[in-house]
């Protein structure tokens, strides 16, 4: 080793050239081998998403496939569709329509409460605002959500603090009308589909405002100017710029609120009528009725509404501004 | 200029923000198809009179006239200007066409109608059959002529430039100025041009104002501009001059107060060659030599003190200094900029 000694005058002996090799670190080798490190990169997920995610899906699928013998109660693991063929009972439809029909309205009623607040944060609000805000909507997330899923439970009981609120503001009999309201009332807010809605709503609006706001976020606001500077009025501008280029985080949030509503069995259990949603039917065939072939069935029916929902979104051109 | 020949005033326009002054006590007119710049570095207020032209903005103080009336309260949509945005502003989720048609279908013109005239102004503009595309699609000289379209679509009485062409390379840039200036005098709309490119601003230009500060420093046609500039501001900002300080200048020239020489207006020569008596010179030492292509521009250290920068065409020389060289400037007398 020549090079000993010398370093402190600044001229880097020419051995250090054959020095190269043994000093070839980790980030060297890494660095010359690009596709490696995409496949380090990409393997975990990978196989996350390849095999438990993807694995469980088909999992389901093939257990649908299977039948429990109505007279021995045992399992037959010969394919067949007399399960999925049980999806298109009277009761079931029944059961699917409603879920639907609720994760509808609660998706509209969340991009009707989120829209306004969205918009806010991304055109008015100032940095501090703005982080205000951010902290204001994701502040019920840091809690356990069935903890505040009861507290709703305790809100909305005959005697709780919503009852007790329109009987101090003299709005009990607007509530009395509501509750009196076929289909969606009862005897009080948390045994009725109201309250079911309204817990709902409350539980999945952070994930609608938040892809809102950052679709609004990304509409430069030369395009506000450009609209308003070609003639047009700020409702004009809203219907015809803002508005289309808020869609595809508006149909994002819908695919939370609506997917997450379609699959939940805890609030429909604590909060609402007797009446069960998909998961709750998904949850007693698993568990009490010990028909999992059924469970399985019932599960695949969210991810089928879903594809739907999403082809009909695209469909629509909610992506083509992305 | 009567009234009616006026396209834009400016009164006595103020634009504050907090203690920041955007835009101080600035006052002008521009006339009825006027081609007519802006220029003037980043934050010097230029681009905050375009948005008070077009309605963006009002001012703290004072007045803007469009076709000699006060446009004092009246939102952008109410203004008869248009603007072509710095980064365009091209709407994403619209075609091309329902770009440029965008102003007539707020206006309610039959959809028909405005067909008819939004394919014509691309045709102008040298886009025909473009109008199904999405901006996307474009690139950006083509989207700044779609930018282009859909403001002249709609036949304002001024069309306010925002930099239109700073994103765009050099040869595509000098390309539109040429166009841009055809168009102009073609469908004679009166432009306002905002830039702080002053090649740009000089040679499209029929007046220039230049800004510094949030106030105007000099509203002159470009030649004036150049060769009589007012403040040494100016001077500095449109090409290059060599600003000679008050002592400086004293020893050099024998007479007091500041100048400045443009360095193609100086001549290099070896030391103690003759030079004519009525022309200023000064000997120094030759610091850089930058080959510029076409011409080489030499920075000298004068002996008496200070900084000259000579800038000599690449012709058949047979001078040829090397740094560290000792060499005589010397300019013609009526060459020196003076500034009242």
């Amino acid at each position: 080793m020549l090079a000993v000694g010398k370093r402190e005058g600044g001229n880097v002996p020419a051995l250090a050239l054959g020095d190269r090799p043994s000093r070839m670190t980790l980030s060297t080798y890494l660095y010359r081998r690009p596709r490696l490190v995409l496949v380090l990169l990409l393997l975990p997920p990978a196989l996350w998403l390849g095999v438990i995610y993807l694995g469980s899906l088909g999992a389901l699928l093939v257990q649908s496939l299977f039948h429990i013998d109505d007279f021995s109660g045992q399992l037959v693991t010969r394919p067949g569709i007399e399960t999925l063929a049980r999806l298109f009972s009277p009761t079931a439809r029944e059961v699917i329509s409603r879920t639907a029909l609720a994760a509808t309205i609660v998706t509209v009623l969340c991009a009707l409460l989120g829209f306004p607040l969205a918009y806010y944060m991304a055109r008015y609000a100032g940095h501090r605002m703005k982080a205000v805000c951010y902290i204001a909507v994701m502040l019920p997330l840091w809690s356990n959500y069935l903890v505040r899923v009861t507290a709703w439970r305790l809100i909305l009981a005959k005697e709780g603090v919503a009852s007790w609120f329109a009987a101090k503001t003299g709005l009990s009999g607007m509530l009395e009308f509501f509750l009196g309201l076929p289909g969606i009332g009862g005897p009080s807010l948390s045994s009725s589909a109201l309250g079911t809605v309204i817990t709902f709503v409350y539980i999945w609006l952070p994930y609608m405002i938040l892809p809102i706001q950052a679709a609004l976020e990304r509409v430069p606001r030369s395009l506000v100017d450009a609209s308003s500077d070609l003639g047009a009025r700020p409702t004009a501008t809203f219907w015809r710029v803002i508005l289309p280029l808020a869609i595809p985080g508006i149909a994002a949030g819908s695919i939370f609120t609506f997917s997450l509503t379609l699959g939940d069995y805890i609030i429909p259990n604590l909060i609402g009528t007797s009446r069960p949603f998909i998961g709750q039917i998904v949850y007693q065939a698993q568990g009490t009725a010990g028909d999992i072939p059924f469970a399985a069935a019932f599960a695949l029916v969210p991810i089928a509404i879903m594809a739907i929902y999403l082809m009909l979104v695209k469909r629509l051109g909610a992506f083509d501004a992305l | 200029m009567s009234q009616m020949d006026q396209a834009v005033g400016f009164h006595d326009v103020s634009r504050h923000y907090g203690q920041v002054k955007a835009v101080d006590r600035v006052s002008f007119t521009i006339a009825q198809g006027e081609f007519f710049a802006m220029l003037g570095p980043s934050g010097s207020g230029k681009t905050t009179c375009l948005r008070l032209i077009a309605g963006f903005e009002q001012p703290s103080a004072g007045d803007v006239f469009i076709q000699g009336k006060s446009v004092r309260g009246v939102p952008p949509y109410d203004r008869d200007v248009n603007t072509v945005f710095q980064d365009y502003a091209l709407f994403p989720h619209m075609t091309v066409l329902q770009n440029v048609s965008y102003g007539l279908m707020i206006r309610k013109v039959p959809a028909a109608e405005r067909k008819k005239q939004a394919e014509a102004m691309l045709e102008m503009v040298a886009l025909p059959g473009y109008g199904e595309r999405k901006p996307s699609q474009l690139s950006g000289g083509q989207r700044q002529r779609v930018a282009l379209a859909r403001a002249l679509v709609n036949h304002p009485t001024v069309l306010l430039l925002d930099e239109p062409l700073g994103a765009l390379d050099l040869k595509l840039r000098e390309q539109m100025q040429v166009e841009l200036k055809a168009i102009q005098r073609r469908v004679g709309v009166t432009f306002v041009y905002v830039t702080h490119d002053q090649g740009e601003a000089l040679s499209m230009s029929d007046r220039v104002a230049v800004f510094n500060n949030g106030r105007i420093e000099q509203i002159a046609s470009p030649k004036q501009l150049y060769e009589e500039p007012a403040t040494p501001f100016v001077a500095g900002f449109v090409g290059i001059s060599n600003l000679i300080d008050a002592q400086t200048a004293a020893r050099i020239t024998g007479q007091p107060g500041p100048c400045a020489i443009r360095p193609e207006k100086v001549h290099l020569g070896p030391q103690g060659a003759g030079v004519a008596p009525e022309r200023i010179c000064a000997d120094g030492a030759v610091e850089t030599v930058l080959y510029l292509g076409a011409a080489t521009r030499y920075d000298i250290a004068l002996h008496q003190g200070g900084r000259i920068s000579a800038l000599m065409q690449n012709r058949e020389r047979h001078f040829d200094p090397q740094p560290g060289m000792t060499v005589t400037v010397s300019w013609d007398r009526q060459h020196v900029l003076r500034f009242g």
